[in-house]
């Protein structure tokens, strides 16, 4: 029997178990939501803004190993889901989003809501697609969906014509894809495991860098098996945090930019570096030549090959999947129980432990103004470390990743490559779909909130009881503290005039709102909402304007080169001690 | 250093996009492309010209490998290879400068393969310096129009480009 394209477009996704998908109607796609209105196997979530549905698809995919999917129309629906792909691309984070578009005969005539999709997406896709002929749909959905998940994941937009939505065909969803040109690596190369652990029994001063490879890569075991077999201290990116737990004693904490002084010292001054699915990112490693000064072997572990060798030489690139190859390293370390020499690693030991000893996290926090730090580390208290989070660009992105350790992956789900402000809330709808009896809170900011602040109408239309944690400075705080560090505290536009009134907001959208202004009452706010099990609570915290985060390194300083935060400025630092007894190599 | 790629890639609508875009995003060079249809009909062969350090066309070969449609890649200049374009020049050609231009034609093994009472047509193939040469050798005035193909790659002997 022969049925629509809209209908077919259905049935893929139920044949791909889509639990939801994220969308807003037009008119190119009204064909596809007829189809929607007559299915009962997937929900649809009707957002308010369509860069909020690519969002919420994106953090259905980040907090689960589920896939997201998204569904706008022509034009400016089109349009509007650009930088919710964008910031998929950059994550590696597998979505499809599917455009409706102007029929074939009108393509290229400057049709009403006519605008080039696949051409206006293909910088920011993994793959997209147009489909000209119904006959075509159901491979490209599967092929679609295939390409998304696998390799090194990424957002597939599919371009639908609304004739071809209209059109009929048989409906048959082809069981395997197989696309000659794309064979994504799987294995990673035995020789080149065997050197990485040979490199690691000759080193003396290792280190563990892991990325959001190896969340994206469901390694998060595996990690923890090697680090915790060789007795090395591990670091995570921004998006790994969570692949090593933050709570252990093995733990450096977060890298880079914003890391800590321990973890940016031992990436400087390391002599062997693992890089798990970790990509030596500019906001990670600042500048490359002051990174390589101290000269260091580098291993590096990831399934795509043009992230290798981007920014640094690598010694041992191992081409593969993360779990595969891990897997197999651990296997080759067991075997030939190879392990680093245990007085180098003492010392080095030794050395990272001094480091850590002035704390390079310390705050003070008084009873008159709230710290954001202190509302961070509250709520990992209240919500015994368990919640999802979900964050905003900012300051309190930053904050978060410093305070809140996150013990088990895909529970800090933020846009790390685009650093999109806007992503939280949408990004908090989603988690809390997928995962619905987690606690979810979206740690934002009063400038980030702002950018999809209408959300919290579907948030109130599907029930999702996110707790949103406003850590409200009255300053775009980020780019306050840039102008105070660099442009001589001229704050230029970056003062947030006319707040509205938030608690008052999240009322009118009706939710619960609330403010808190003094220190002692953060703590029983946090409980106070986080008992509201069926509610969304907004939460308005008024937080220390001038704070600042710290660590900083700034452009083109290397990792040693840190700002310290003002307890630590006036301190005498252990610097790194070549001379430590390393002990003999062999 | 000037490098030649050959890529094959699936002859699909919008893949040369891809191609070019990629190069154009991420700031790459692009000296000369050319593509056709190979005997597989379902496939295209292209061949760049670009330059740029090592680590950037060992950025660009990975970047293109990392494209859907895009079959194989092989950096011709890797090993022994010929390369050859096609050039159309149309030339004036009147009074004693016609047997001038037809010798000249002849050094450089160019055909003559359109003729009017005042011009040539000349096609000319070789490696790229060598139709540079032929237009250095001209006297500028005499050219009236070009167009190159930019040049088509392959390797010498044994070493096969194909799925
Ligand atoms: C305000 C702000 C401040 C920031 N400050 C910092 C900071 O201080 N520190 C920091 O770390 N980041 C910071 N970032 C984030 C930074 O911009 C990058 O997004 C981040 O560092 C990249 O993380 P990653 O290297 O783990 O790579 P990702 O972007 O997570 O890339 C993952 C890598 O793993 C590979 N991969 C994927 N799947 C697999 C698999 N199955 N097997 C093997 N490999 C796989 C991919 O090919 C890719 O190379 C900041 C961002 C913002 C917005
Ligand atoms: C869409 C978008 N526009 C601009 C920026 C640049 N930017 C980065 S952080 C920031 C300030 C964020 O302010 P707020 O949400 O209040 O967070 P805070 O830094 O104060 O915690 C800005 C404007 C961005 N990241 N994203
Ligand atoms: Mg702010």
């Amino acid at each position: 029997m022969e049925i629509s394209g809209a209908e077919i477009l259905a049935r893929c996704l139920a044949e791909e178990n889509v639990e939801f998908v994220f969308g807003y109607p037009g008119g190119a796609v009204l064909e596809i939501y007829d189809a929607i209105f007559k299915q009962n196997k997937f929900k649809h979530v009707l957002v308010r803004h369509e860069q909020a549905a690519v969002h919420a698809a994106d953090a259905y995919s980040r907090s689960s190993e589920k896939i997201g999917v998204a569904l706008v129309t022509s034009g400016p629906g089109a349009t509007n889901a650009i930088t919710g792909i964008a910031t998929a691309f950059m994550d590696s984070i597998p979505m499809v989003v599917i455009s409706g578009q102007v029929g074939t005969p009108m393509i290229g005539s400057d049709a009403f809501q006519e605008v080039d999709m696949v051409g206006c997406s293909r910088p920011v896709v993994k793959h997209n697609f147009l489909v000209k002929d119904v006959k075509d749909l159901a491979a490209t959905v599967k092929k679609a969906f295939y390409i998304a998940t696998t390799g090194r994941p990424g957002p597939v937009v599919i371009d639908i014509p609304k004739d071809v939505t209209q059109a009929k065909a048989v409906f048959e969803y082809p069981k395997s894809v197989s696309i000659r040109s794309y064979n994504p690596p799987v294995k990673g190369h035995p020789g080149q495991i065997k050197k990485a652990a040979q490199l690691l029994a000759e080193a003396k001063r290792p280190f563990i860098y892991v990325g959001g490879g190896a969340v994206l890569g469901n390694a998060a075991a595996e990690v923890t098996e090697l680090v915790r077999l060789l007795n090395v201290p591990c670091t995570n990116t921004l998006m790994g945090l969570g692949a090593y737990p933050g709570s252990d004693p093995l733990f450096v904490g977060m890298l880079g930019m914003h890391g800590t002084y321990e973890a940016n010292m031992a990436m400087q001054y390391a002599d062997t570096i693992i890089a798990i699915g970790a990509r030596f990112d500019d906001r990670v490693i600042s500048n490359p030549a002051q990174f390589l000064s101290q000269a260091k072997k580098i291993v590096q572990i990831d399934i795509d090959p043009s992230s290798i060798a981007k920014r640094v030489k690598v010694d041992v690139p191992i081409v593969g999947d993360v779990k595969d190859v891990l897997k197999d390293l651990i296997a080759i370390l067991k075997e030939t129980n190879a392990r680093p020499n245990e007085k180098a690693l003492n010392a080095w030991w030794d050395q990272i432990n001094d480091w850590r000893k002035p704390n390079s996290l310390w705050y003070a926090q008084d009873d008159e103004i709230i710290q954001p730090q202190f509302v961070m580390q509250k709520l990992f208290e209240v919500t015994g470390g368990e919640a999802i989070i979900t964050s905003d660009v900012g300051q309190h992105q930053m904050f978060t990743a410093q305070y809140y350790a996150f013990n088990r992956p895909r529970q800090w789900i933020n846009s790390g490559g685009l650093g999109t402000m806007g992503f939280g809330l949408p990004a908090a709808m989603g988690a809390q779909l997928a995962n619905p009896y987690a606690d979810v809170a979206c740690i934002t900011g009063d400038g980030s909130i702002q950018m999809n602040i209408q959300e919290l109408s579907t948030c109130k239309q599907y029930h999702t009881p996110v707790k949103i944690i406003n850590l409200n400075n009255g300053y775009l705080g980020m780019v306050r503290q840039w102008q105070e560090f660099f442009y001589g505290t001229r704050y230029s536009e970056s003062y947030v005039d006319a707040l509205p009134d938030f608690v008052k907001l999240a009322e009118a959208y009706g939710h619960v709102g609330m403010q808190i202004s003094k220190p002692a009452d953060v703590e029983p706010a946090l409980r106070e909402a986080f008992a509201m099990k069926e509610r969304l609570v907004f939460m308005d915290f008024l937080t220390n304007p001038k704070a600042n985060v710290f660590p900083m390194i700034q452009n083109g300083k290397g990792l040693n080169q840190m700002d310290l935060p003002p307890h630590m400025q006036s301190m005498q630092l252990v610097p790194f001690e070549n001379n430590r007894d390393y002990g003999n190599l062999c | 250093m000037r490098h030649i790629l050959s890529v094959l890639i699936e002859n699909e609508a919008g893949a040369l996009s891809r191609v070019t875009g990629l190069f154009s995003a991420r700031g790459y060079n692009i000296d000369s492309l050319t593509v056709q249809t190979t005997e597989d009909p379902t496939m295209s062969r292209m061949t760049i010209v670009t330059h740029g350090s090592e680590d950037v066309i060992e950025q660009i070969t990975k970047q293109l490998n990392k494209l859907i449609e895009v079959v194989k890649v092989i950096d011709l200049n890797e090993a022994d290879h010929i390369e050859r374009e096609l050039m159309l020049i149309k030339v004036r050609a009147t009074g004693k400068d016609r047997d001038e231009m037809k010798r000249m034609a002849d050094i450089f093994r160019g055909r003559i393969i359109d003729v009017t009472e005042k011009s040539y047509t000349i096609e000319l193939t070789g490696p790229g310096e060598k139709l540079d040469a032929f237009i250095k050798a001209l006297d500028q005035a005499v050219i009236l129009e070009t167009v190159r193909t930019g040049a088509s790659g392959i390797g010498r002997g044994e070493r096969i480009l194909k799925l």
